[in-house]
């Protein structure tokens, strides 16, 4: 595995800048790692499902990472996997709470699926291979970083399948009475379709991107 | 990666538990924070529904059903089964929002609907909770000339006044010809049978008890219960 090691050796001298912009663009959880598919191919049939998917899965990233962070030298590194799970469902099991108060609405829609962000493996991930080796400064750049690229990776594809599945954004009907909507889209293979055609996009644009480097 | 120095068993242990009872402590800390707005909007989410199935409705009484007798329930207190009386500006019973579930296409499909004494009929119908397929399924919740069957769908008794005279049957989209009739969905019939069995098995029941005991039901918006719409 020497792609990860040489992206980490590249990591430590980073800029804060660099820190935050990595996780959009160039180790976009989703569409670069292909880090916690179950959430992205499940809950995005609709743009406001994806957003609150995607800021829930930030906000707990945030929180574990900083104190993942906070306690790098207590930890002993034997019982650091279970150390940072513990950690990571204590804040999922937060947001579910805060999310449930916030709007009944929204909690119903993502069902288990706010839960079975504690298994998301872009939140350890980041726990073991950032937080846990960085100041706590950078621990939370990286988080939000990877937070809002994983939030904007759930809305691409929500706006997309809502729009063809729906033919809505947001719940606003954009195509007027006469769109027949296409259904499969908000059912789960078209999570797939639409998943496929953005890595597709995306890395054919990565490699357009370095032929042109060399 | 360099190999760990040796730990003693006893840092692991403590490490593990200083973690756990400080998440106890989080945990405990936000629970007792958002239960109030939980059960906050819980509630409204329940009264939403119950005005939704009730055209006029303005206030409400929940009742328990023991056995053959029905009582209103204090707020916060539960009951095995629950029927919400609705009354209007003036303090008359406008109707009795009833819930009934019963499996659907895909999972149990929790429904609430509205009966009304004075019509005898149906005058409202809700889905509480489905997983019904996305754009097909679903369209017992969406469809307007599905939800349209439940305006005033016919449930009165028979002259004995045990039975319903003409219990809720199914029908095919297009040939609605009677006013207890479900008319189906094209894509959703599954769905839109399941609804029909659901109010069928419901209403056999509740519809003769309810009318047994409407006078307990109308004397309702005098007692200390009322909860006014907001």
């Amino acid at each position: 595995m020497a792609a990860p090691a040489a992206s980490l050796q590249k990591v430590t001298e980073a800029s804060s800048a660099d820190t935050f912009l990595k996780g959009l663009w160039e180790e976009n959880p989703v569409f670069v790692m292909l880090l916690g598919m179950c959430p992205v191919l499940a809950v995005t049939n609709s743009v406001i499902n994806a957003l609150a998917i995607g800021l829930a899965s930030t906000f707990v990233l945030l929180l574990s990472s900083t104190i993942v962070s906070l306690a790098q030298k207590l930890i002993p590194k034997q019982v650091r996997i279970a150390s940072y799970i513990l950690i990571i469902a204590s804040f999922v099991t937060v947001t579910e709470y805060l999310l449930q108060a916030l709007s009944y609405e929204i909690h119903k829609a993502l069902g288990a699926f706010i839960a079975l962000i504690v298994v998301n493996c872009m939140i350890l991930g980041r726990a073991e291979a950032f937080a846990s080796r960085n100041s706590v400064g950078k621990a939370a750049l990286d988080a939000l970083g990877m937070g809002a690229g994983f939030t904007l990776a759930c809305l691409s594809l929500g706006s997309v399948r809502e729009l063809l599945g729906n033919g809505s954004l947001a719940g606003i009907p954009v195509f007027g009475p006469n769109f027949e909507p296409w259904i499969i889209m908000i059912l789960p293979p078209g999570a797939f379709f639409v998943l496929g055609l953005w890595l597709l996009l995306f890395n054919w644009l990565r490699e357009r991107r370095e032929a042109q480097v060399e | 990666m360099p190999a760990a120095e040796q730990v003693s068993s006893a840092r692991m242990v403590m490490a593990m538990a200083g973690i756990g009872i400080l998440s106890g402590i989080l945990l405990v800390a936000t629970y007792i924070g958002t239960l109030p707005a939980i059960e906050r909007n819980k509630a409204a989410a329940l009264e939403r529904a119950i005005f939704d199935v009730i055209p006029g409705g303005a206030s409400k009484v929940t009742f328990a059903r023991d056995g053959e007798k029905l009582r209103p329930l204090a707020e916060g207190e539960a009951a095995a089964v629950r029927y919400h009386a609705a009354y209007d500006e003036d303090g008359a019973l406008a109707g009795v929002a009833i819930e009934a579930q019963g499996q659907g296409f895909a999972d149990v499909l929790k429904v609430l609907y509205g009966y009304s004494p004075d019509c005898r009929c149906i005058v409202g119908f809700k889905v509480l909770e489905s997983k019904e397929t996305p754009g097909l399924g679903d369209k017992i919740e969406t469809d307007s000339a599905f939800t349209a069957n439940f305006e005033a769908l016919d449930v009165s008794l028979d002259e004995s006044g045990g039975a319903i005279a003409n219990p809720i049957v199914f029908a095919k989209p297009g040939q609605k010809s009677q006013a207890w009739q479900i008319e189906g969905i094209t894509g959703a019939t599954i769905s839109s049978k399941a609804v029909t069995r659901i109010l069928h098995e419901s209403t056999a029941d509740v519809v003769i008890f309810l009318e047994r005991n409407l006078q307990v039901l109308r004397d309702g918006s005098s007692s200390s219960l009322v909860a006014k719409s907001n």
